[in-house]
């Protein structure tokens, strides 16, 4: 196992290099954007003086790689700073609104992720027939159309006119209990379900058929398995590699693209957190929100990395 | 059959009948539902006001930036906390009169310069302290301070000094002003302990509510005060939760989620009134949509231009369009009839001829880039679309150029020669003409300089006798009109919607949106 060992170090090395990469990007994308904090936080009331005083006040003064760099210093202490706005202890808000992201992004993935696998291994057990276009026609369609559009068709029709659910989230509070917490993320997960199935049940359904036109699957068969066995015990553990790359990008988009899915639904989690502090330029929530979204993408696919070498013997077994 | 709808009547209101059955028994005597529905509200609004229960609010404009210090407010829902917990010195009565609040009474010197404003007896601060004229003073005082970023500086600037005197504030300002009682009861001049220097941001203070959960940007929840000395505040608890997309809102209020919205969007507003258990309020208040040329720049410094473009716009065509009917077209002036003394001036119409003729005087026959974006105000860059069209009957060759809304306030607004912007009022002329049309003002998005104009606005001031002052308004107003850098083609009207699950909804208010922000707390769960 020690090859592993050593990949596993070398990614998370590489992990890091790239973290410190993109809060170098987020930092100067900052920058680049017109206006700063102080000109959106006092907005049609800022007078000169104003103005002044309160960049004076955040240290805006400060040279730009001076102020990354105690910024930097303050992340590696695991001090992520305050709200140049509202002047709230960045870490403690984050991680509650994190939490939720969470909350939200594991149920959609805990109903999308089987049900694309299972559809896909249906759509390849029924390949080229009526179920197979039918899977594939409607998760095509699903995400063929933009997201808030959905949202937005399901708040009317279930929320409002079936009124089985409740078309908002904002039932869903830190004091709910978890039954009244699911009722209120029902609508968004169902929304992000839509969105995410199509792409993780094509890539399952393409990876088996791939694997089908082997010769030991052609054996299996000649065995006398049922087809749906051969698909589950042979082709799907060699079809895991590709399988889990793109579950696996799916789940970061489950946490860091549900940008809009929060906003529509009143959900609050990151995205609402991030949208509201970009507009204000306000840079250290901003790099820190990034810092986490970016270690959530790194760290999924260092998971998916390392889920395909132990799956495949070949590669965790080098020569 | 009135004895039978009074009966009926009687058994809604005692709960012994939903209002959906009384609707259909109304119809079975001949009654249509609509006026069933008219009945049935003012049936209950004649019962009063009902004690106790919860109403919830879905508002937009919060956002997770926000502060509970009164002097950072600056959105909608910033406000309605504000009203919760805080009370200002005075408050605008609902047909635009001016009363004491936690003043009980006030006066001035003759001339308009000193004005003493008394504390009601007994007020208590909402921890228990006894609201004392230190307190205002200190509140005036923090407002004010060297390095103050309040929303109400504008107003507090002309104070020059601020004592107590027992129970007397004494305030003296540095020129007459006749509209301080107006301008003192700015949402941002609630009365803290200590003026809020200890604490600004500790939601302290003689209103009706006590906020008891604060989630900045989400949601908000208040408790009735049991000691407010007022008559405010009829439910027991009020919850504020923030919905800033407009689908979103409108769904929230359908299925019951929330009792109460703001910003019903006007292009969906008339299938919002539709269902039966909704209602929609339309008020018209002072916010207005505007075109702004800056005065001193080529070619808008030359007034035939501004003239030929004041004529090259359809504005009827703008509020049908744009408005969907909600709203009532402007006439080159931030003022209409919701700010005590109004005149009417003559109405600018739609004329290629003269807007032709105005052009080519000018001798300016290049084009003219108007920039616009989706934030300066809702349907702007379809507005825009709208006036190009209208200019080109004219002859007149006009550009849109659209910007990003990210940034358009610090790059485009008040920098480029010619926008779209939008413009909430003020609750006096006097604030509205001193904010964005005095040469010297910060905001004078028009750059407009006329000495005539600034010398009416200040004599207007200090002029106490109302018919006087009134002409001198509507002078300032003809200025405007004839030689602005201002085209307002249209007021833009407050739509919110409420369920009928409350009561108590009083029509025309004056001042803002939700009975200007009372709402909450004057309406009641039914």
């Amino acid at each position: 196992m020690a090859p592993i060992l050593k990949l596993i170090a070398q990614r998370v090395a590489l992990g890091l290099l790239l973290l410190f990469m993109v809060s170098v990007l987020i930092f100067i994308g900052t920058l680049i954007l017109p206006g700063d904090v102080a000109q959106s936080i006092l907005g049609q009331s800022a007078t000169p003086e104003a103005l002044a005083n309160l960049r004076r006040d955040l240290g805006l003064n400060d040279p730009p790689v001076q102020r990354y760099f105690a910024w930097l210093g303050g992340v590696l202490q695991g001090d992520l700073g305050t709200a140049l706005t509202s002047g709230q202890d960045i870490a403690s808000v984050m991680w509650a609104r994190l939490g939720n992201t969470l909350f939200l992004a594991f149920w959609a993935a805990a109903i999308s992720v089987p049900l694309a696998i299972f559809l896909g291994l249906l759509a390849v057990r029924y390949r080229d027939r009526w179920p197979d276009k039918l899977i594939s026609g409607v998760t095509l369609a699903s995400i063929s159309v933009p997201e808030f559009l959905i949202a937005y068709v399901l708040m009317f029709f279930i929320g409002v006119k079936l009124r089985w659910l409740n078309p908002t989230a904002i039932g869903f509070r830190p004091d709910a209990d978890v039954f009244t917490k699911l009722e209120a993320i029902a609508l968004p997960v169902a929304v992000l379900t839509l969105v995410v199935l199509a792409h993780m049940m094509r890539m399952t359904r393409a990876a088996i058929l791939n694997v089908m036109q082997s010769a030991y699957i052609e054996t299996a068969e000649l065995k006398g398995l049922t087809l749906f066995s051969v698909i589950w015990r042979h082709a799907f553990p060699n079809s895991i590699a590709p399988v889990v790359n793109v579950v696996m990008l799916n789940l970061a988009y489950l946490v860091v693209g549900v940008v809009v899915i929060e906003v529509v639904f009143v959900y609050p989690g990151m995205g609402q957190y991030l949208v509201d502090h970009v507009s204000k330029r306000d840079v250290p929530v901003v790099q820190a929100c990034g810092l986490v979204f970016a270690a959530v993408y790194i760290g999924l696919n260092l998971i998916a990395d390392i889920v395909s070498i132990v799956s495949n013997p070949r590669l965790r077994h080098p020569k | 059959m009135n004895n039978h709808m009074d009966y009926l009547k009687q058994r809604v209101l005692a709960g012994l009948m939903s209002r959906r059955e009384f609707i259909g028994r109304a119809g079975a005597l001949g009654v249509s539902a609509a006026f069933a529905n008219t009945m049935l509200s003012h049936a209950v609004h004649a019962a009063g006001p009902k004690k106790g229960g919860t109403i919830r609010m879905g508002f937009q404009g919060g956002s997770t930036t926000d502060s509970l210090d009164p002097a950072l407010a600056t959105n909608q829902v910033a406000l309605m906390v504000i009203r919760m917990w805080g009370e200002g010195l005075t408050e605008l009565g609902d047909d635009g009169s001016i009363r004491g609040k936690v003043a009980e009474s006030f006066s001035s010197s003759p001339d308009a310069r000193v004005w003493t404003f008394r504390v009601r007896q007994g007020l208590t601060f909402s921890n228990g302290q006894p609201v004392t004229a230190e307190d205002v003073v200190a509140t005036i005082d923090r407002h004010a301070g060297e390095d103050t970023k309040s929303g109400a500086l504008g107003i507090i600037r002309g104070i020059k000094s601020a004592k107590a005197d027992g129970r007397d504030v004494i305030i003296e300002l540095e020129t007459p002003n006749a509209d301080l009682p107006y301008l003192i009861g700015d949402y941002h001049l609630a009365i803290q302990p200590n003026g809020g220097k200890d604490a600004p941001d500790a939601a302290i203070g003689t209103g009706p509510y006590i906020l008891k959960e604060v989630e900045m940007g989400v949601r908000f929840v208040a408790e009735k005060n049991p000691n407010y000395w007022g008559d405010l505040g009829h439910a027991q608890t009020l919850e504020l939760l923030v919905i800033n997309d407009n689908t979103a809102r409108v769904a929230a209020l359908q299925s019951g989620q929330v009792d109460m919205i703001d910003r019903v969007p006007p292009r969906t507003a008339g299938l919002v009134a539709r269902a039966p258990n909704i209602n929609v309020h339309k008020t018209s208040g002072p916010g207005h949509y505007v075109f702004i040329m800056h005065c001193d720049t080529a070619p808008f410094d030359n007034n035939d231009v501004r003239l030929a473009l004041k004529y090259g716009i359809n504005r009827q065509e703008m509020v049908d369009k744009i408005l969907f009917g909600y709203g009532s077209v402007g006439n080159d002036t931030p003022i209409n009839a919701s700010y005590p003394m109004y005149s009417e001036l003559p109405q600018r119409e739609y004329d290629p001829e003269k807007a032709a003729f105005h052009m080519k005087k000018s001798g300016y026959d290049g084009p003219i880039v108007l920039r616009t974006s989706d934030n300066s105000f809702p349907g702007a860059p379809d507005a825009s679309a709208l006036f190009q069209q209208s200019c080109a009957g004219a002859g007149i060759n006009l550009e849109v150029k659209r910007e990003p809304n990210d940034g358009y306030w610090s790059e485009v607004w008040n920098k480029q020669p010619f926008c779209t912007s939008y413009w909430g009022g003020r609750p006096v002329q006097d604030q509205m003409y001193s904010t964005a049309y005095l040469s010297s003002a910060d905001w004078n998005d028009t750059r407009f300089k006329s000495e005539q104009f600034d010398q009416l606005l200040i004599a207007a001031r200090a002029e106490l006798d109302q018919g006087k002052r009134k002409q001198m308004y509507a002078d300032m107003g003809t200025i405007l009109h004839n030689e602005g850098g201002l085209i307002c083609p249209m007021f833009n009207d407050f739509i919110d919607a409420s369920s009928d699950r409350l009561a108590g909804w009083v029509e025309g208010v004056n001042g803002f949106a939700l009975m200007n922000s009372y709402a909450p707390l004057r309406m009641w769960v039914a």
